[in-house]
């Protein structure tokens, strides 16, 4: 059954994505601005149509629609379009004001939302393909800066390693279990006698998607290319792909390898472990903002992680409340960041933050409320996300790796209160930052006071969670 | 599948073992351990890491259609299809990114590539 109708977001995303690059083409002047509008116009009418979207399998069991995509898309949506309001006033002045970031951010959550449906391999990669090769560009888009150049050709060499270990642990997969479709694979892989041919196959997958999603020992692109790469572009990389390749990673080990979770429970176990703690100890010599995000985003990945390698229908709620809350709080921390510029010109130390509880004491206590969100402290959001994982990995009797997380929270609200220290009490060298356009304070105020006033109404994002899980499973 | 002896021009049988799956196989991560290593022992020229990930992607079709054949399945030569569209795809933007990257640094020895760390 074709069921194209179920695609519809995709389809009509697609469709006017290549309309907005013909009208980004054809005037003789550079029109960022208005392909930029289009393209954030267009994201929302693909968010309308994803909540209004029917559940079922389509084009033969390629791609699948249900609460579970529907929970990620909507996230993804919602990291892109503010991913693109933060990169309007920078790209301008920096010299990136050119119609094709709009157009490949548009492609980039084309890719994650087909990723994020996919219901067989075959999808699978070519929404992944899709989003990494728009990634690929985008980290070099700055192309006369040497750094987001060096940044493009890590991500892309590494980024091709990464896609090509994940095709062949699909070639195995379907080689040994004699199809490629989730559906069928679950069905295939359902017996007590799973070849090692399967396992095997399986083990490389993860490896592709842990370094997708960023994940020890996988991480070693994350530092360099969020540092290299041009602010606004570190900051949708953060965000957005991060959800979306986290949903992935979920389908697939829950979907067709759901009864191999004896076998991917210590991979993840592992790669979570070693995620917390390399982003609670290598994040506290970083001088780089930048830099200092991306070690912090490791952590969070394997916080997340430890959701997953709790492998039971609470631990996946933790890993979808946990990604949600940081999408919000990574947003909000990257708008700030985006405002760093003094006398025109764009700041990335820590330092540089110095004073700013002084100079501008708005935007120091919206960073403020971020670091201590994204510390964990409460009753903050980002306690939260921390508390339902934890709180599943207790139940779940994973004592070791909750210990492991809870120890490195506290060594990374190090560093997090760190640059909150750095605003209120280091006098500011060369006075205030320049001002701010308004398109940063929407983004800073919306995320900040999702963040400050979340525990009023944690049972809307919770329940949503908990649907999403419950489809994913059943 | 073919009787297992092989009939040379001189009209003579000569005893050949049958290419079978597990051929496939051995060549396949052959090539894809070749792939790897290609990326990290590589210290000389980014053009052979592009070379190394095409490597990866002829080894994972390969193993694609030998599977393909051996299931008497057709999606693993669709998927075979569709790897090498994106692998065309891979290469073009893979390139564009090393004359980017030339451009900047005027040279693109792999050790150079260093500038960001820490």
């Amino acid at each position: 059954m074709l069921n194209w109708t179920l695609a519809l977001p995709e389809i009509v995303l697609g469709v006017s994505g290549l309309f907005i690059l013909l009208g980004g083409v054809i005037p003789k002047k550079e029109s960022f601005f208005p392909v930029s509008m289009a393209v954030i116009g267009a994201l929302i009418l693909a968010a309308v149509l994803v909540l209004g979207q029917g559940e079922g399998t389509a084009f033969l069991g390629q791609y699948v629609a249900d609460n579970f995509s529907r929970f990620a898309k909507v996230l993804i949506l919602l990291g892109a379009a503010l991913g693109l309001l933060l990169a309007l006033d920078f790209n301008e002045k920096a010299g990136l004001g050119r119609f094709e970031y709009p157009v490949l951010m548009l492609f980039a959550t084309l890719g994650m939302m087909v990723m994020v449906s996919a219901n067989d391999l075959m999808s699978l990669y070519i929404g992944l393909e899709l989003l990494s090769l728009s990634l690929y560009v985008i980290a070099a888009f700055d192309r006369d800066n040497p750094r987001s150049a060096e940044a493009g050709l890590k991500y892309f060499v590494l980024g091709a390693l990464a896609s090509g270990l994940l095709l062949y642990g699909a070639s195995l997969v379907y080689g040994f279990a004699g199809t490629t479709n989730f559906d069928r694979l679950a069905d295939a892989l359902s017996g007590d006698d799973v070849g090692t041919g399967v396992v095997v196959g399986l083990v490389f997958v993860l490896a592709g998607l842990a370094f997708k999603v960023s994940a020890v020992p996988f991480h070693m692109w994350t530092p360099d290319v969020y540092e290299g790469a041009p602010t606004p572009v570190t900051a949708f990389f953060a965000t957005a792909p991060k959800v979306a390749a986290i949903a992935l990673l979920m389908h697939v080990l829950i979907g067709p390898f759901g009864d191999l979770s004896a076998q991917w429970m210590q991979v993840i176990w592992v790669c979570s472990a070693g995620s917390m703690i390399l982003g609670a100890f290598a994040a506290i010599g970083q001088r780089n903002i930048k830099r200092l995000m991306a070690y912090s985003s490791i952590g969070h990945v394997g916080y997340a992680l430890m959701g997953l390698a709790v492998a039971n229908d609470t631990g996946y709620r933790g890993v979808l409340v946990y990604m949600a809350i940081y999408v919000v709080m990574n947003l909000g921390t990257f708008a700030v960041l985006i405002a760093m510029r003094r006398r025109g010109r764009a700041l990335e130390q820590v330092e540089d933050l110095a004073g700013l509880g002084k100079t501008d004491p708005a935007m120091a206590l919206w960073m403020a409320v971020f670091m201590f969100s994204m510390a964990g402290i409460p009753p903050l959001a980002g306690f939260f996300g921390k508390l339902y994982v934890f709180l599943a990995a207790v139940q779940g009797g994973f004592w070791t790796l909750a210990v492991i997380g809870i120890v490195t929270s506290v060594i990374a609200s190090y560093y997090y209160l760190r640059i909150v220290k750095v605003m209120y009490f280091d006098a500011a060298p060369d006075g205030a930052l320049d001002a701010r356009p308004a398109s940063l304070t929407v983004v800073m105020a919306s995320t900040g006071l999702l963040t400050l006033l979340f525990f009023l109404f944690p049972a809307a994002l919770i329940g949503a969670a908990q649907v999403a899980v419950a489809s994913l499973a059943g | 599948m073919p009787a297992m002896g092989m009939t040379t021009a001189m009209g003579d049988t000569t005893e050949m073992m049958a290419v079978g799956l597990g051929h496939y196989l051995t060549v396949s991560a052959i090539l894809l351990t070749l792939g790897v290593l290609g990326i990290f022992l590589n210290r000389k020229n980014v053009i052979v890491i592009l070379m190394s990930v095409e490597l990866i992607l002829l080894s994972v079709t390969l193993n694609l259609v030998a599977f393909s054949a051996t299931l008497g399945d057709l999606t693993g030569q669709v998927f075979a299809m569709l790897i090498l569209t994106v692998a065309a795809a891979e290469a073009a933007i893979g390139l564009a990114i090393v004359v980017i990257y030339f451009r900047n640094r005027g040279t693109i020895e792999v050790e150079e590539i260093s500038t960001l760390k820490g």
